[in-house]
């Protein structure tokens, strides 16, 4: 059904579109996230814990790559919150995943400047060479594709985030290097943000 | 004018407590620390500094409001989030001149009588929350921070807190919400932050780039502050350029200079490369009205800028060739708001899926004429209807590419296609493999 004549709404407007949580094994810190989350916990008044919600996610998704029901469940104990709560915030924030991605998370921005200078090719070309969309994990579980928005990097388009680090000045004949050095060389073979680049 | 807010950001290790030292660094908070309080709100006053974080209120203000009767603790919160499209202007200053940052976060606190400052960065700067948890560690180490600083009897500690991708986390509620560990959603206003702001605390939040500026107030006085702008927009401001420039990048300067100079000036963008015309300009982040190049001469500060017919915002200034699809400009950028928005007012939440359907259909090449009303139509519903002023922003591209480029619109219409196919463009529709 579709409340203007011209424009139908999708099929699965209609329906949820909500994924179930994968409940994953059960989880906990190890012992140095746990201090981890220990030193950072303190940073927040006493009564105020859940505060270190997204620190304490972070720790998470470092640890296990994902964010798992089970480890809701953990940082909700340390927190003193209900799982509810931890999940309200999983689901809201784009950089938590709920299911596993690949070694290396391709963020590419897609807003303005970064689309000027030619990020719309960029993102064709790594799905092309990867034969995945964006948004989906290649065959060899090495590579996720994602459209992101802003990086603000915008001096530097078009900019891929290559898990925590930028990756500037990216050309869609750059792609299938960017891929072969990942794959033979890892997260050395990225150059990351000019700034810490030119004080080297 | 030289450089002062970022003098020496270009020498090996600018970062170092020790370089900031060299350059008389933390001397403007032993100066502070020798006057009240009150002393220093009124230094900020009469320095007539504006927040550098879009909406361009007085910090001095800001910080006079914030409740000082309350029996609460209070803090000052600074806004790294830094989502803007366009904007990269923090990033620099926490990356190579992060003790500035610390130490106007420290006199904030001094001015406002806070023990603890958040500065709350955005999740994609991981490698600067690296640099200024340990530009924070040197200067605790050293006593810049911590209890008794400089004898005085004044402690002050000063914390990093990491968003996770969210751009209405930049929303100063919205931002309390999510250092709270809840959704990043604006609360209703009043009260105000400077009342009710985070815990329930009376809060200052201020950009990281406003509270930078509090150091040299403090050091150089308010007076030598307010003669380097014109008249109500003293001080220095950081221009991000980007977009069709051959330089792009963040240029300081005072605010008597002019757009043209910024955008084509040698020494900085350098003007549009590859023997194109300029289009239009966005002077001050995606969220704001665009300028035509006819209005190039503005003087680029918050006041002039809003007399032309749009703001400063936070400085961030996107210039467009010839090359670039109003239609597609709106549709890109509608995307960004679509995907953004927090979804707690139905007008934002509903209208931006439908304006970024309704650009989608034109610049396919499948709207009607009364598409286009309806765009109009519906961004005014969601303009000025929501709680905070994302609801504004994105209305904003809507409206703004309708009063001045309606005939592109109407020539997808006609046509049946997007006529400017740049080169840069997707070849077939993305996520169409």
């Amino acid at each position: 059904m579709s409340f203007h004549p011209n424009m139908a709404y999708d099929a699965r407007f209609q329906k949820s579109v909500r994924e179930l949580t994968d409940q994953g094994e059960p989880f906990v810190y190890t012992p140095e996230n746990l201090a981890k989350f220990q030193q950072m916990i303190v940073r927040y008044p006493a009564e105020q814990k859940r505060s270190g919600v997204l620190p304490a996610l972070y720790l998470v998704q470092y640890q296990q790559g994902y964010i798992t029901g089970e480890s809701m469940r953990y940082v909700a104990g340390l927190l003193e919150i209900t799982p509810a709560d931890v999940e309200d915030v999983v689901t809201y924030y784009t950089m938590f995943f709920r299911k596993p991605v690949g070694k290396y998370v391709l963020s590419v921005c897609r807003t303005l400047s970064c689309a000027v200078n030619g990020a719309e090719r960029l993102i064709e070309e790594i799905a092309h060479a990867l034969d995945i969309k964006p948004g989906e994990t290649d065959k060899s579980g090495m590579f996720t594709l994602l459209e992101v928005e802003c990086l603000g990097a915008c001096d530097r388009a078009p900019v891929i985030m290559v898990n925590d680090a930028w990756q500037e000045h990216q050309r869609p004949e750059g792609v299938k290097k960017l891929l072969d050095d990942l794959r033979t060389r890892g997260e050395a073979s990225l150059t990351g943000c000019h700034l810490v680049k030119e004080n080297k | 004018m030289e450089p002062l807010l970022t003098p020496h950001v270009r020498q090996k290790n600018a970062f170092s407590l020790d370089s900031y030292l060299q350059h008389d660094g933390y001397e403007a908070m032993r100066k502070a620390l020798t006057h009240t309080p009150d002393q220093i709100i009124d230094m900020v006053k009469a320095s007539g500094l504006r927040g550098r974080g879009g909406a361009g209120f007085p910090t001095g203000m800001k910080w006079q409001f914030v409740d000082r009767k309350s029996t609460k603790p209070r803090y000052i919160v600074c806004n790294a989030d830094e989502s803007e499209p366009g904007t990269f202007k923090d990033h620099v200053l926490m990356e190579r001149n992060p003790h500035l940052l610390i130490e106007g976060c420290a006199i904030g606190c001094y001015a406002i009588g806070a023990k603890v400052a958040y500065i709350y960065i955005r999740g994609e700067f991981y490698h600067v929350q690296q640099h200024l948890e340990a530009a924070i560690d040197e200067a605790r180490a050293k006593g810049y921070l911590g209890k008794n600083i400089f004898g005085s009897g004044f402690d002050c500690e000063v914390y990093v807190h990491r968003g996770a991708g969210a751009y209405e986390a930049g929303e100063e509620t919205a931002l309390l919400e999510s250092l709270e560990g809840k959704r990043a959603q604006p609360r209703n206003k009043p009260p105000f932050p400077a009342l009710f702001g985070l815990y329930g605390c009376p809060t200052a939040v201020n950009n990281v780039e406003t509270l930078t500026n509090v150091p040299l107030i403090v050091a150089k006085g308010p007076e030598w502050f307010a003669a380097l702008g014109p008249e109500k927009n003293g001080g220095p401001k950081l221009y991000c350029v980007s977009g069709h420039v051959k330089n792009p990048g963040v240029f300081e300067a005072s605010m008597n200079i002019t757009l043209r100079e910024l955008i084509e000036g040698e020494k900085y963008a350098g003007g549009v490369p590859n023997g194109r015309q300029l289009k239009a300009v966005i002077p001050g982040g995606s969220s704001v009205p665009i300028l035509l190049p006819d209005q190039l001469d503005t003087q680029a500060s918050f006041d002039a800028v809003a007399k032309a017919g749009s703001l400063l915002g936070s400085a961030a200034i996107i210039v467009l060739d010839d090359s670039v699809c109003m239609v597609w400009l709106a549709k890109n950028l509608l995307h960004f708001y679509k995907h953004e928005s927090c979804g707690k007012c139905t007008p934002c939440r509903e209208g931006t899926d439908w304006m970024y359907k309704l650009l989608t259909k034109i610049e396919g090449g499948h709207g009607t004429m009364r598409d286009i009303d309806l765009l109009g139509s519906v961004a005014n519903n969601v303009n000025g209807k929501t709680l905070c002023a994302f609801g504004d922003a994105a209305a904003t591209p809507a409206l703004t590419t309708l009063k001045h480029f309606r005939h592109e619109f109407e020539a997808h219409v006609r046509e049946g296609r997007c006529t400017l196919q740049a080169e840069w463009r997707a070849r077939q529709p993305v996520g169409a493999h």
